[in-house]
């Protein structure tokens, strides 16, 4: 038996991850109605002021689609490492680098695609200008992925250990902090009118980077936690 | 040369670095208290009050050398860490997981002393300042690199673990800094400065230097001796730790 090529491979992880995502597609909807609810908890904290609400809308929405992915990570490994399928891409001929790039494409397809969609309707709720709607959401389509490749390196490093979701969030967190500073400030100088190009190229140069280092550092986070 | 690789091949044997730490590491301490005594009374005693500040500006003599550290100890961990994730030796490991809370330690205090210097000189306890808002992630960070290597059952594996944790937040550390920068400049305007326009004063100056030296070998004391203990610990089963705990209590 032959192997298969690295494109073949590569769609063929993908297929499988979206097909399983789609198998439980109610366990996909959680971030969603996670972020919904976390959203909606802003106003009944802060208030019903639209002035205050609008002021904050976009922090609270990139705030918000963070946790909702930090929720999900959990689950990258989780189900593969216990059915043995992750010792299994471990050993494929085909880099294990490539295969973590199918894992990651599902993960931001499955997680972050629909936190996109409803993202804007939570930042119209909150009152932002729809002058700074297309920025929140371009903001997210950058960031998004960054968060997703981010993520996915620690989510691997943390694969052999017991439970590691509040683990998760100390290791993601700090390193998150340039991704919303950025992200949020981008809104930000959207919603007083000053140009919001500068902090999105930062993110979209972040990104490139991250798109070429993080399968591999997955590779190897993944090798470390695992011990082979 | 050949014996200076020697020698630090010899470094890389859990036995023989145990020994040699336990050597050196009384020398650290007695340097880095005889530095401290000095210092601290160069810059608690000698060292006039400042001109703005007062008094209050003593707090600098913990403050900076422990600011400093914190960023040291990193790097110190880093290289480390790098070189456990690459080339697999234990005592990479056990020095960059054994920094690893000493340069926490150094944070905290960086925190803790710059809040209570910043209540008379700012008013306020905490502000959104990029130093001190850079200083609590770098905190964090340390956090995550500690949490990683308990979370694994198999001390070696989280060492390496955490070990490549570290070398990610070292590539991204530069960025959280400057990117909090950013993100101050464009909420807040002009931040306060550490330092005056005007150089620091000599008589203030060299106990600082001496503080900062002596912040070093207790770094250097305090790794020794971490190093020592999980050392043992970690060799538990091993003939050489077997013979020296059996040594120590037969002679005290």
């Amino acid at each position: 038996m032959s192997a298969a090529s690295l494109g073949g491979a590569f769609r063929t992880m993908l297929v499988r991850d979206l097909l399983l995502a789609w198998r439980r597609r109610g366990d996909a909807m959680l971030p969603v109605l996670y972020a919904i609810i976390v959203a909606t908890l802003f106003p009944f904290a802060l208030g019903p002021e639209h002035a205050l609400l609008a002021r904050i809308a976009g922090g609270v929405v990139l705030v918000t689609v963070l946790l909702a992915m930090l929720l999900a990570l959990d689950n990258v490994f989780r189900g593969d490492l216990d059915d043995g399928a992750l010792e299994q891409m471990l050993l494929a001929p085909q880099p294990l680098s490539l295969l973590l790039a199918a894992r990651m494409l599902a993960y931001w397809l499955v997680t972050a695609l629909p936190l996109l969609l409803v993202a804007p309707v939570l930042a119209y709720m909150l009152g932002l200008e729809p002058a700074a709607q297309p920025v929140l959401l371009l903001a997210l389509l950058l960031a998004t992925p960054l968060l997703a490749l981010l993520g996915i390196v620690l989510t691997a490093l943390t694969a052999g250990t017991r439970r590691s979701g509040m683990l998760l969030s100390l290791m993601l967190l700090p390193l998150a902090v340039p991704i919303v500073i950025f992200a949020a400030g981008a809104v930000g100088a959207a919603q007083q009118g000053l140009p919001w190009v500068a902090p999105l190229a930062w993110l979209a140069a972040a990104l490139a980077l991250a798109l070429v280092l993080a399968p591999l550092a997955c590779a190897t986070a993944l090798r470390i936690a695992l011990d082979t | 040369m050949n014996a200076f690789k020697l020698w630090y091949h010899k470094l890389g044997s859990p036995p023989y670095f145990y020994v040699f730490a336990g050597y050196i590491q009384p020398w650290l301490w007695t340097i880095a208290l005889l530095l401290a005594a000095v210092g601290l009374y160069g810059g608690l005693v000698l060292a006039p009050p400042d001109a703005l500040q007062g008094d209050a500006f003593r707090i600098i003599f913990v403050h900076v050398p422990a600011a400093w550290m914190s960023l040291f100890v990193y790097g110190v961990m880093a290289v480390s860490a790098f070189v456990a994730v690459i080339w697999r030796p234990k005592m990479a490991e056990v020095l960059a997981m054994e920094s690893a809370p000493i340069g926490a330690a150094f944070t905290l205090i960086a925190l803790i002393t710059g809040s209570l210097w910043g209540k008379p000189m700012w008013g306020t306890y905490w502000t959104w300042d990029a130093r001190l808002t850079s200083e609590l992630v770098l905190f964090f960070i340390y956090l995550g690199i500690i949490g990683l290597y308990h979370a694994f059952d198999d001390p070696r594996q989280g060492a390496r673990a955490a070990s490549f944790l570290a070398m990610i937040g070292a590539v991204n550390l530069p960025i959280v800094h400057y990117s909090v920068v950013w993100w101050n400049t464009l909420h807040q305007g002009t931040t306060v400065h550490y330092f005056g326009p005007s150089s620091i004063a000599p008589s203030m100056l060299w106990p600082l230097l001496l503080m900062t030296i002596a912040a070093k070998f207790y770094y250097g004391a305090s790794l020794m001796g971490r190093s020592r203990v999980a050392l043992l610990s970690l060799e538990r089963g091993k003939d050489w730790v077997a013979d020296e705990v059996r040594g120590d209590t037969a002679h005290g």
